[in-house]
């Protein structure tokens, strides 16, 4: 993927550049191909085709400033189609075959870990964008999302809290892979350290897709009756959360009784839910819709823009959410670092990504961590409103570094906060 | 919340007229929420209605600053806000507000509302809210200093069926927090009156839930126990036509949105007939074009529907695109019915159940009172001999097909209401609807009634004590087994032709 010098002089007629995802040779010679590995169909895909679509709108923006070192980027999308091993073989396709410079893509854990081998392998560069469970740390990888201590924590923490509650008890409700079981097994050991008995702690999980949750709603209210003020952690992912949620609402549990904080349900998850019965139920993230400031405001008008002009299903409705930011974020950083580097070169690209600043939706100034490739993160914690936007009730002051190894699992101390072969 | 009850004991029968305190109504949009909290009771203590109006305002979140601003109000002062305006809406004429604010109240009682509650109570002639209040009452005197208020207390919470007075009973009969053994030994009386009620409601919600599990079966599976069951088509697109009939229904939401808002409630009666045509259609197309050429030949059928399916699939991932789409319950489907305060059964299910029995019924008419029916069961039974006496062997093949695809359809409507509607939702069903069709016996629909609805509630008991993930495999394995035991299922048909 190396260009030389004089292909940048090159001007690159915007006409060609909409065309698109067809890969005509003529034009490959001048552009940057970049790869979009997002769901686009199956379980995932209601989390996930927001962040394609983010994706392409942020490099619509980079190449109409431009594009990178002079050159129009060129997006390459492909389906993985909620199937972790397509995962794999197709990052493999866009790392071969399509020689990407680096791919913006995955959303569960699952998929991530099945990807990896092949980034390490044929030393590719992957941008991950949404929250995970930590215990990793790869050098073809940069993390966007939040780890743990930048989203978990500081949530149990909150309903710990007066304000939140002053919850006693705990169900940690999951989807059964590994980001729930790793984030429950680390909160548990936090929830114990913080004096939490262990037969105030329930653990729960449903397979990826589970649609009906009435024996766990019965489960959590008569947990919840035994007499100490309960809160649920809800780790489950992907369209479950829609009957979940339904279901939640029509069995009358109220978040003044026992409040659900979740960890992967945003602005975009609950389009398809009457959010009515669900006021007050939590989530917490790096970035919400309802944020204000300038940076915010031009985000979501440059999304409903896209939406119009892509005629995306429900354009006149669309959301922002945290990991469409982080996928905004990322891009932008990668962008960046190939200019610092003048080359897109994984390896000079990786060196060039750390300490990289850019402002963010979030109204914070986001700085990739030097060594160890996450974000420094603001947290909040928003409140589900009637017209399914959250009400930020809690934040911290600034952004917070990140702990990819959680201080509450053993051994981790031992680990060195930078990925091995760097 | 002790204060606001004490206060309101005498501002009820006052009748003040005051206006509001500006500074009052100003810290309402004060940052921390402890100064929120003391704005909203000190304006709960005015009892104006005008105080009533601004605190329902703030808790709809539609109250606004001086800047314009919406006020935003955490859980906690949610909390607050909800059960000071419980509190004011108790002297509501409306009965059904009434109720509901004491249901609220019910969630926070604490001991200073005593005199208040007994007030209430006096005064309330509706014998279901005055039943709560009753209860309420005790809940809130059973720390009372007085021996006797607390033995009446602990007497009076035996009626009780919720799971908080349950635990409030155990901590009152054990000696370390109530000194009298009288009082301790009523306690523990109720608490066992309590646990009983609780127990057996508990029953009732997890049998309701497997009947639920089972109806939702047994619609998925009714249309396979004609395709598979009675004609004995291996159709592996099976799912897909439950997913048609759920896009069906998606698109009549659609067409009542933009034509007929006012009648939005209504569009799932029209949903019925077209899911069912619409799949019935598609039915018909896929037997005239592929499966009737390939009767008799399971592998082939199996291969070839297999590829339809996937055909389907993509039609509908270009048709609606690779997303989920929304499917909205009807007010009327939402929502819940309390059959006791820790029992919730959800309309929308209520509704399936019901919607089940019909099909059903509706499968049964058809298929016993009709000629086609006995024109069905011919052809199932000898279909040379049915041939003979001049039954129109092929044509009987495509309605009957077409039968079984139209109550998937009719499947597909139910389905939207709980489950998620895209392309692939099918997929998840196809191994349940051919679970419950071999687990009750190819060629009987009585065999897959029984066999959903057992699915269904053993399902759910074992869901309850080992989990989603692990039911799951346990259902699997079971039906494996059984049928190694039974290979005919359930019920077998008998008859001197069944073997051939």
């Amino acid at each position: 993927m190396l260009r030389r010098n004089f292909i940048k002089a090159t001007a690159v007629s915007i006409a060609l550049a909409a065309a698109g995802l067809v890969s005509q040779p003529a034009v490959a010679a001048d552009t940057i191909k970049v790869g979009i590995l997002h769901s686009l169909s199956g379980t995932m895909a209601i989390s996930e085709t927001a962040l394609k679509e983010t994706a392409l709108m942020t490099i619509a923006e980079i190449n109409a400033k431009g594009g990178v070192m002079g050159k129009q980027l060129e997006a390459v999308v492909v389906d993985p189609a909620s199937n972790w091993p397509l995962f794999a073989e197709k990052a493999r396709q866009l790392l071969t075959q399509d020689k990407v410079a680096v791919v913006f893509g995955c959303w569960t854990s699952v998929s991530r870990k099945s990807v990896n081998p092949v980034f390490k392998e044929l030393n590719g560069l992957l941008f991950y964008p949404v929250q995970y469970e930590g215990e990793e740390l790869e050098k073809n990888v940069f993390y966007t999302g939040a780890a743990p201590n930048q989203q978990a924590i500081p949530a149990v923490e909150y309903l710990m809290s007066k304000d939140g509650g002053s919850a006693k008890r705990w169900v940690l409700l999951g989807t059964d892979y590994v980001y729930p079981r790793t984030t429950n097994k680390i909160l548990r050991a936090f929830l114990k350290s913080k004096g939490v008995a262990e037969a105030d702690i329930m653990e729960e999980y449903t397979p990826f897709g589970h649609s009906d949750y009435q024996t766990i709603i019965a489960k959590i209210k008569k947990f919840a009756g035994e007499g100490k003020k309960t809160a649920v952690v809800s780790t489950i992912n992907g369209d479950s959360n829609v009957p979940f949620y339904k279901e939640l609402g029509n069995a009358g549990l109220k978040a003044t009784d026992v409040p659900v904080v979740a960890f992967s349900v945003g602005e975009e998850e609950l389009r398809g839910v009457d959010t009515k019965p669900l006021v007050g139920h939590l989530a917490a993230w790096n970035y919400f819709e309802s944020i204000k400031n300038p940076e915010n405001a031009k985000f979501i008008k440059m999304y409903q823009d896209w939406a119009k002009k892509q005629k995306l299903p429900n354009a006149e409705s669309v959301v922002t959410n945290d990991p469409m930011e982080a996928t905004y974020i990322g891009i932008h950083m990668w962008a960046q670092a190939v200019e610092k580097a003048k080359s897109t070169d994984v390896n000079k690209v990786i060196a060039a990504v750390g300490g990289q600043k850019f402002k963010a939706p979030s109204g914070f100034t986001i700085e990739m961590d030097p060594k160890n490739h996450h974000l420094h993160k603001p947290v909040f914690i928003g409140e589900v409103k009637a017209d399914g936007q959250f009400n930020v009730v809690w934040k911290t002051k600034g952004p917070v570094k990140a702990q990819p190894w959680s201080p509450f699992i053993a051994g981790n101390d031992k680990k060195k906060d930078e990925p091995e072969g760097k | 919340m002790r204060r606001l009850a004490f206060a309101l004991l005498c501002c009820l029968s006052l009748a003040a007229h005051a206006a509001l305190d500006p500074a009052a109504v100003k810290q309402l949009a004060a940052e921390e929420s402890e100064d929120k909290i003391a704005a909203i009771h000190k304006l709960a203590l005015t009892a104006e209605p005008e105080a009533l109006a601004l605190l329902q305002q703030l808790a709809d979140d539609t109250l606004k600053d001086d800047k314009g601003e919406d006020i935003t109000i955490n859980n906690r002062v949610r909390r607050e806000l909800e059960g000071a305006l419980a509190v004011l809406k108790l002297i509501d004429p409306d009965a059904a507000v009434r109720y509901k604010a004491v249901k609220e109240i019910a969630t926070n009682v604490d001991a200073g509302m005593g005199p208040m509650l007994a007030k209430a109570r006096d005064r309330e002639s509706d014998p279901k809210i005055r039943a709560l209040l009753v209860e309420i009452h005790a809940l809130a005197t059973l720390k009372d200093a007085d021996p006797k208020i607390r033995l009446a207390a602990a007497a009076a919470l035996a009626g009780s069926a919720d799971p908080n007075t349950k635990a409030v009973l155990k901590a009152q009969s054990e000696p370390a927090n109530e000194a009298e053994v009288d009082v301790r030994r009523e306690a523990f009386r109720s608490y066992l009156a309590v646990k009983d009620r609780l127990t057996l409601a508990e029953t009732i919600g997890r049998i309701f839930s497997g009947l639920s599990l089972g109806s939702i079966l047994l619609l998925a599976a009714l249309g396979l126990a004609i395709t598979y069951g009675v004609m004995g088509v291996i159709n592996m697109a099976h799912g897909e036509l439950l997913m048609i009939g759920a896009y069906a229904t998606y698109v009549i939401q659609g067409l009542f949105r933009t034509h007929f808002p006012a009648q939005l409630d209504w569009y799932l009666l029209a949903a019925v007939p077209v899911a069912f045509f619409a799949a019935a259609t598609v039915g018909v197309l896929l037997e005239r074009t592929v499966i009737r050429w390939l009767y008799g030949r399971a592998l082939e059928t199996l291969l070839a529907t297999w590829g339809l399916s996937l055909m389907l699939i993509q039609a509908a991932r270009v048709i609606f695109g690779a997303q989920n789409v929304e499917v909205a319950n009807p007010s009327w489907m939402s929502g819940g019915l309390e059959i006791l305060p820790s029992i919730v059964l959800p309309l929308n299910r209520i509704v399936i159940v019901g919607f089940a029995l019909f099909v059903l019924a509706l499968v049964w008419v058809l298929m016993n009172r009709t000629r086609l029916g006995m024109f069905v069961r011919a052809v199932t039974q000898n279909r040379a001999m049915a041939g003979c006496v001049g039954v129109p062997t092929g044509r009987i093949d495509t309605v009957a097909f077409a039968l079984g695809a139209g109550i998937a359809g009719l499947g597909g409507v139910a389905l939207s209401q709980i489950a998620n509607v895209g392309p692939d939702m099918g997929q998840g069903y196809i191994v349940d609807s051919f679970m419950v069709v071999v687990l009750g016996g190819v060629g009987q629909l009585a065999g897959a009634v029984w066999a959903a609805l057992g699915l269904g509630i053993v399902t759910k008991f074992i869901e309850s004590w080992a989990g989603a993930v692990i039911a799951k495999i346990v259902v699997l394995v079971f039906i494996i087994m059984f049928i190694q035991k039974r290979p005919q299922g359930l019920f077998a048909l008998k008859g001197r032709f069944v073997e051939s």
